[in-house]
């Protein structure tokens, strides 16, 4: 693995092995001292060109545990204002010597010009509703500490599935290790031809809601014209909304898992997101884990041995 | 590879190692036994059942890895991280760290480093089931299973039932097996 830019042509093997690393970084992060200096002398760049708090956080928090430097790109205080193009500020960035670039872009494929254009590792923090394949593994993470496994688990992700890089990516990562993803959500909030995808899908939560073991809420997204496509936000919430009364209906074991922001109130109850089985808080903490396990991957080893 | 130690040398050497233990700590109340992956995990194990029927505290073994913390991550191909298992609080105890052979002794100096980072022991010790020569470092070890005097290209495999299948040390020149990386992570 040269970059991380997707996890659509990630193996089994590939997604495991991280995963278990994963597990031997959170356990790091759990220590008196959560620093190893494994990649001492390496400098990580994080070129955000679209806002973000908690992925940017969380891979700057990943680069220090391991010991690696960061230095850190905003489009707000950059020259992008003066008019730089992507690919001078990637090269001028590149040039100051830099060994791995983390990029979020609002441009879908963006980190793959990257990773044409410099022979350093990128890694994909986020492209447009494309891809967030960090995401994935966290989640994968998250599910795979509270089951054991993934296999055969069914897992429905419910919501916002059109303009989700998230949902993107968790197909991928939670189909390929095994799980029977099922796509929930008003026809206008899916993608054209889902059938494309290793899934199943329904306009209708509540008539297979108590078969899941695992429900992955989505973000309502404003800003990429999710208050268009539905009549109002209280109607979502009452066909989509994971409320208390759902909440109660899901089986004992059922978890639910959000990659944040919330909108309490809106796709997950105010109660719901408090509860034991939501495992928000935990998918942060197992961010810093899952990007340990990326940017050691990409960067602990000689690339040619 | 021709085989110099048997599983019942093996098994001989450890149960030695363990009086030696006891007898240098004064008994084993302040005891840790971490072992290093791959193969010193299996050894602190034996290490750890055989020091339980000695005194009368039952010992368990942990580990720790040191992938983390090699000194060259940069020359060598991708390293696998390992289980870091510290079974309890290690400040003030004397932590005993096990491996299949010292070599050069740079997994023992990144143990060490890791240790600092976990605690802060009142005393580390190192056991080995074989020490081959050939240090470029300052380091020795306390508890020896067996000294093997060695030329740098020869291959010394220690290995235990749970991984290898088969358990006792083996010697060979140059024979490229999978099993000859417990000395080549040294």
């Amino acid at each position: 693995m040269n970059d991380l830019l997707t996890t659509e042509n990630l193996s089994k093997e590939t997604l495991t092995a991280l995963l278990d690393e994963a597990d031997e970084f959170a356990e790091v992060l759990t220590r008196p001292i959560p620093k190893v200096p494994a990649l001492r002398g390496k400098t990580v760049a994080t070129m955000f060109f679209e806002p973000s708090t908690r992925t940017r956080m969380s891979f700057e928090k990943a680069a220090k545990a391991l010991s690696a430097d960061t230095v850190s790109f905003s489009p707000g205080t950059s020259s992008l204002s003066k008019g730089e193009s992507l690919k001078d500020t990637a090269l001028t960035v590149h040039a100051m010597g830099v060994d791995l670039m983390v990029v979020r872009h609002k441009n879908t494929g963006a980190p793959w010009r990257l990773a044409e254009w410099l022979d350093i590792p990128i890694v994909n923090g986020g492209d447009g509703a494309h891809q967030h394949p960090t995401q994935a593994l966290l989640d994968c993470l998250t599910i795979r500490q509270r089951f054991g496994t993934l296999e055969g688990l069914n897992i429905a992700i419910v919501g916002d599935i059109k303009h989700s890089r998230v949902a993107r990516s968790d197909i991928f990562a939670m189909s390929t290790l095994g799980a029977n993803v099922t796509l929930v959500g008003p026809p206008t909030l899916l993608p054209l031809d889902p059938e494309a995808w290793p899934v199943t899908v329904t306009h209708d939560l509540d008539s297979s809601l108590e078969t899941f073991d695992v429900v992955y809420l989505l973000r309502v997204q404003t800003e990429r014209g999710g208050g268009s496509v539905f009549p109002s936000v209280s109607e979502y919430t009452t066909r989509y909304g994971m409320t208390t009364e759902r909440f109660r209906r899901l089986s004992d074991e059922a978890v639910v898992l959000h990659p944040g922001p919330m909108n309490r109130g809106v796709e997950i109850g105010h109660d719901v997101a408090d509860d034991e089985r939501s495992l928000i808080l935990q998918q942060v903490t197992n961010g810093v884990a899952a990007r340990m396990a990326v940017l050691f991957t990409l960067l602990g080893g000689d690339r040619d041995a | 590879m021709n085989q110099i130690m048997s599983a019942d040398d093996l098994s001989r050497a450890t149960t030695r190692i363990a009086h030696e233990i006891v007898e240098g700590n004064q008994g084993t109340d302040d005891l840790i036994l971490l072992g290093i992956p791959t193969r010193g995990i299996p050894f602190a194990q034996r290490l750890a059942e055989a020091l339980s029927s000695i005194g009368d505290k039952v010992i368990e073994a942990g580990s720790l890895d040191i992938g983390m913390y090699r000194d060259d991550i940069d020359t060598r191909p991708k390293t696998t991280i390992g289980p870091t298992e510290i079974p309890e609080p290690m400040d003030g105890k004397v932590v005993v760290l096990t491996d299949d052979v010292l070599f050069t002794g740079r997994t023992i100096r990144a143990a060490l480093d890791a240790l600092v980072d976990l605690g802060r022991p009142s005393a580390v010790q190192l056991a080995v089931v074989v020490d081959r020569g050939h240090r470029q470092l300052p380091i020795r070890a306390d508890y020896v299973g067996k000294n093997i005097p060695t030329s740098i290209t020869e291959h010394v495999a220690v290995r235990f039932e749970e991984i290898d299948g088969e358990e006792g040390v083996w010697m060979g020149d140059g024979d490229p097996q999978p099993v000859a990386d417990s000395e080549g992570d040294e």
